[in-house]
This record gives C-alpha cells, structure tokens and sequence, in this order.
C-alpha cells in the first residue's frame, strides 16, 4: 500500500447516497482507468469526501452566501487565503460539490512546495488539485472547469493573527489568465478561518531549516505536538460575488493590470468587512 | 552477406536518394528499416553487426564519428537522415559517451549539409525536461531544458538536442525535425523497460506521478511522419493516456516494493556504486515527478497519433520479459 487509490475507508463516516450523486453528477474526462490526465481520480475523492463534509457541515459549520449565482463554463475562484493551512480551500471546494447546483470540482492552484512532498503532493492531485502553473490553469480552463486562484499565495496564508482579513499583496497572474482566456472572475471571501490558528508569528528561521513555505507559533502550534494541529472550531462564512468580466490585453503592464486587480481586490474586501461586521461571534 | 564493409562504399552514382539510418542496429533502428525498407532505399550505419538485416537494405559497419563515413554521403545520393545514434547509458565511460554522442552528431549534421541532404530527424527525449515536483502537467516544445539540474549525465542528451536545433537555424534549406519522446517501452533497453521489466518493483512511499509511456512501434510511426515532406520542427512525442505510476504497475500484475524516500534515494545510490543496479540515482525523481510532455503541436503539424492503447503497450512490453 502506497497510494491513496489504496486508503480503507473512512471509519464511522460512511459515503451518503447524496453526496456520491452530487460527486457523479459532475463531468469528467476519465481514461479507462479512472483518472483525469491531471491525475484526478473520483474515486479517491469520494473515499476523502465524508471527511470533508463532516468538517464542514458539524466542525465548521459553514455557512454559504451568494453560491446561487455562480456562473456556469469555466471561471476562476479568486480568494484571501488565510488560516496558516490551506483549509480555506477545502472549504470552499465542498461548498462547491455539496451547495452549489449544479455541482462542481474546484481544481485549486497549489504552492508547489506541495507537491515535492511525499502523500501530500500524491493526495493532492488524487482529489483534483494542480501544480500551480499558468499552463495548468489554461488547460483546465479550456476544458471548462472551474480554477481556484489565491493571489495571496503563501504570504497570505501565513500572515499573523494581528493582521487578520487585512490582504497582502495580490499576484496579477490570474488577472492576465483571465483576460487570455476570456474568463469571469468569481471574488469571494472566507470569514473564520483567520481565527482557526491564531498565530502569534510566523517562524521563518525554521521554516526554512524545514524548507517548508511558513511555520506558525500559535498557542498550540508547536508546543502540543501533533495535537496543536486541530484547529478552532470557528464558524465559517463563505461569501460568493458576482461575477466580474474584464477586457483588455493580457499583456499590459503591470500598471494596468494591477489596476484590474485592485477591483478584484476590493470586491473581496468589501465582502470581507460585511461578513466580519454582520457576525455576532467568531464561534457560532 | 558478410557484415564486413567494403573497402569502396557504394558506387552507384545513379542510384535512387536513400534514406541514411545511423545507429540502425539498435532496437528503433531496426524497426525502423524493417517500416522503410520496401519503400526507400535504407542505408545504415552503425559500428554494431545488424543481425537479420532485410538484403536490400545496405549496412556499414562503421563508427559514426570516424571520418570514413562521409564517403557514404559522396558516393550515393541521400535525401533524408534519421539519427537514432545516441547513447544513453551511464554505466559508460563519460568520455566516450560524450563524445560518442556529442561528435557522432556534429559529423552527421555536417554531412547532410554538405551533401544536399533535404531532411534530417533527430531522436531526441522528453526526459531533457528533467522530472520535477513544479513542473506543469504537459510540458510544451517551450518548456525550460532543465534535465541535468539533478542527472548531469544526460547533459548530452540535451545537447543533441541543441546541436540539433542550431542546426536547424542556420540550414533553414533542410527541413530538421526533432523528436522528444516519452518513455519508450518494448524491446528497447533503456531504464524504463528495464525498470518495468523487473519482477517486483522498487517505488518510492507517497509518490505515484503521473507517467507517459509509448510503443516503440509508435514512435517508428512518428519518425515515419516526420520523413514526410514539408515537416519540420521540434516535437513533442507522447503515447496513449497519461496515468499515474500505480496503475502501470497494477496493470502489469506485479507487486511493488515501497522504499522510504530518504531511504530510496542512499539504497540505489549504494547499489550503484557496488554495481548491483542499473538503476542511476538521479533516475529516482522520474519516481517522484513528472515529466510529461503536451503533444499537440506533434498531433497537428505531423499528423500523428499513437496507434497503441496503453493496455496494449503494457501487454508488448510484458511480451518482452524473459
């Protein structure tokens, strides 16, 4: 045993009937033997699927606004990324297989730091996931599929509780895969996830004796151990915009293209602030 | 008859354009001529015998990087050149390796250009992109040459490659069509026939990447588009479907042998230097990563499209096993 194709079952969280139609209902484009040639196997993702709707529907608890508007053909997901581990994707790629109709995959953009490690990278890609490369992107939005970007990347993920639902800095890359392939962009934001681990500082020493993208020191992290790797479990919010059609040349400057990206920016900004101030408690 | 060669290399000025196959006695070589040879006049050169060589195909027995073999160049009209020699076995002596590879192709491409030569195909290899966790799911033509960033031996690979495609600009009279394959499996003996070809097989714990693999009948196919008129280029040469490494092995009904990465990687590299595998460890990222190539480009201007699914590749390539 060595691959996840290999992995038993979840104990205790037996596939729903539901949840496996929603899975098949979503079109794919599989060889003979059961994989997309990005290495996406349906299989392996309904094993993982029961885990993921556990936490997100009882540990969770997440709460989905806007996801009844989102466009049909391919698009790109533009979120903050936050939470110190990329959970925040998880989230908003079940939202996407259990709430939206019809259902969807999200096929995220993955530091590629992952995928030079061992089960993750593998698991990774098991359940969908890519290599972060703008050839990736292209090709999978040229087959319709739904890509999630975080311009954030590992800055955002990674900054202190102190500076929660502040962005960092946007990468433009995604503005400029947009316009090449004539793309919506779908903003949301993800509310809670900044509370999950609420770090004091990220580690960079360490990080890089590790060679990992970012160390956080939480109250848990590292001094529990293993078990310092439960999050909180917050409430989360996942709010979905419009979405927003740009024109123009996909190889403007900087400027110009920064300018695109600000209104993205803001877009997630402002949904953000709402859903930050209309929440009674970062709990419940 | 004989395999010596004749003291006077083919004197038949008149004859028809032929088409010159170096490194002919190896396993492409041959398939290769065994395809051509009904057709085209074959020439081949090659310092190994070719044991059961069809008689009309001529066959000189001559290392590529002597000087004698230009006389075949002069003395008989050629049209096009498949170059399939070169060596990839990093069990040799680097010296001759390189320069086996690096003088063997210079010397071909000098007589091609001399000669009036219209179209010369070079067998290249997708592994010059070199295995990597960053790498995108298909690599294009354009993708970096970043092969010997971990496996400096293939370093002449790569430069074939751009032997080749330098060629290519400065003789825009003669059409040069570079071929970068993915796996070939088959007869061949190269490290993933080998590899799979062994009876349990060693995995690295976690990794499964995502592999392509193609019929040595099918890359004959290529080259033969390749031959075709009007082509030219670089392009990239993959097989049927890209599946991950697990299912290959699975479909070929043999049982693995996961190793701990950190673990894998001082196994092989102790095993190698005691000569117990032939197996190089840098070859070990092709178990980690991929290093697949996107062969749109081959589909559309050469017109070509494997023929074998990849059950039917694994089952020839079971057929192969002693």
């Amino acid at each position: 045993m060595w691959t996840s194709s290999d992995l038993p079952p979840i104990p205790f969280l037996p596939l729903s009937k539901e949840l496996e139609a929603r899975i098949d209902s979503i079109p794919t484009r599989l060889s003979e033997f059961g994989y997309d040639e990005f290495g996406y196997s349906p299989a392996v993702l309904k094993k993982m699927a029961p885990l993921a709707e556990w936490f997100y529907r009882n540990y969770f608890r997440v709460e989905t606004f806007g996801i009844e508007q989102l466009p049909e053909g391919p698009y790109l997901l533009i979120g903050n990324h936050s939470g110190q581990f990329p959970l925040d994707g998880m989230f908003v790629g079940t939202a996407l297989i259990l709430d939206a109709n019809p259902p969807r995959m999200v096929r995220a953009m993955v530091e590629r730091w992952a995928f030079g490690m061992p089960l993750i990278g593998e698991f990774f890609s098991r359940v969908g996931q890519i290599v972060g490369t703008p050839e990736n992107c292209r090709r999978l939005l040229g087959q319709g599929e739904v890509v999630m970007v975080f311009p954030e990347g590992a800055v955002g993920i990674s900054k202190p509780y102190k500076n929660r639902y502040k962005l960092t800095e946007f990468g433009l890359g995604f503005m400029r895969l947009a316009l090449e392939n004539r793309v919506p962009i779908v903003p949301f934001g993800v509310v809670g996830a900044e509370e999950m681990y609420p770090a004091f500082t990220n580690a960079v020493p360490l990080a890089k004796l590790l060679k990992t993208p970012s160390f956080p020191i939480t109250p848990t992290l590292p001094w529990l151990g293993p078990l310092g790797l439960i999050p909180l479990p917050t409430r989360i919010r996942i709010y979905f915009g419009a979405a927003m059609r740009f024109e123009g040349d996909p190889d403007d400057d900087d400027g110009i293209i920064g300018q695109k990206v600000l209104k993205v920016k803001e877009a997630i900004a402002a949904m953000l602030a709402r859903g930050v101030k209309e929440r009674e408690a970062v709990f419940w | 008859m004989q395999e010596k060669t004749p003291k006077v290399i083919g004197v038949k000025k008149k004859a028809r354009a032929a088409v010159v196959v170096t490194g002919i006695s190896g396993r492409l070589g041959k398939l290769l001529a065994k395809r051509l040879h009904r057709t085209e006049r074959v020439i081949g050169i090659d310092r190994r015998p070719f044991e059961d060589r069809p008689r009309d195909i001529e066959h000189h027995r001559i290392d590529i990087r002597r000087k004698r073999c230009e006389e075949i160049f002069r003395h008989n009209p050629v049209k096009a050149v498949v170059h399939l020699n070169i060596l990839h076995d990093p069990r040799k002596d680097a010296h001759e390796h390189h320069t086996f590879n690096i003088l063997g192709t210079t010397r071909t491409l000098e007589y091609a250009a001399r000669h009036g030569v219209k179209k010369v195909v070079v067998l290249s290899s997708a592994n010059i992109y070199g295995p990597s966790p960053e790498n995108s799911a298909f690599l294009t033509e354009d993708a970096p040459i970043l092969g010997s960033q971990h496996f400096s031996e293939i370093r002449d690979l790569i430069e074939v490659d751009m032997l080749a495609n330098s060629f290519s600009w400065k003789h825009p009279e003669i059409e040069t069509v570079i071929l970068r394959t993915v796996h070939i499996v088959g007869h061949v003996r190269n490290a993933a026939s080998n590899y799979l070809r062994l009876r349990r097989i060693p995995v690295v714990f976690g990794f499964d990447p995502m592999v392509q693999l193609i019929h040595e009948e099918d890359v004959v196919d290529a080259m033969v588009c390749a031959l075709r008129p009007g082509v030219r280029g670089v392009f990239n040469i993959a097989g049927p479907e890209t599946t991950p490494l697990s299912v290959i092995i699975r479909t070929l009904g043999k049982e693995t042998i996961p190793f701990p990465p950190p673990l894998a990687d001082s196994i092989v590299r102790f095993m190698w230097r005691w000569k117990l595998t032939s197996f190089p460890p840098p070859e070990l990222h092709h178990l980690r990563f991929s290093c697949n190539v996107d062969d749109a480009r081959a589909r559309e201007v050469l017109k070509f499209a494997p023929r074998y699914g990849l059950k039917e590749t694994l089952e020839h390539l079971r057929s192969t096993e002693k």
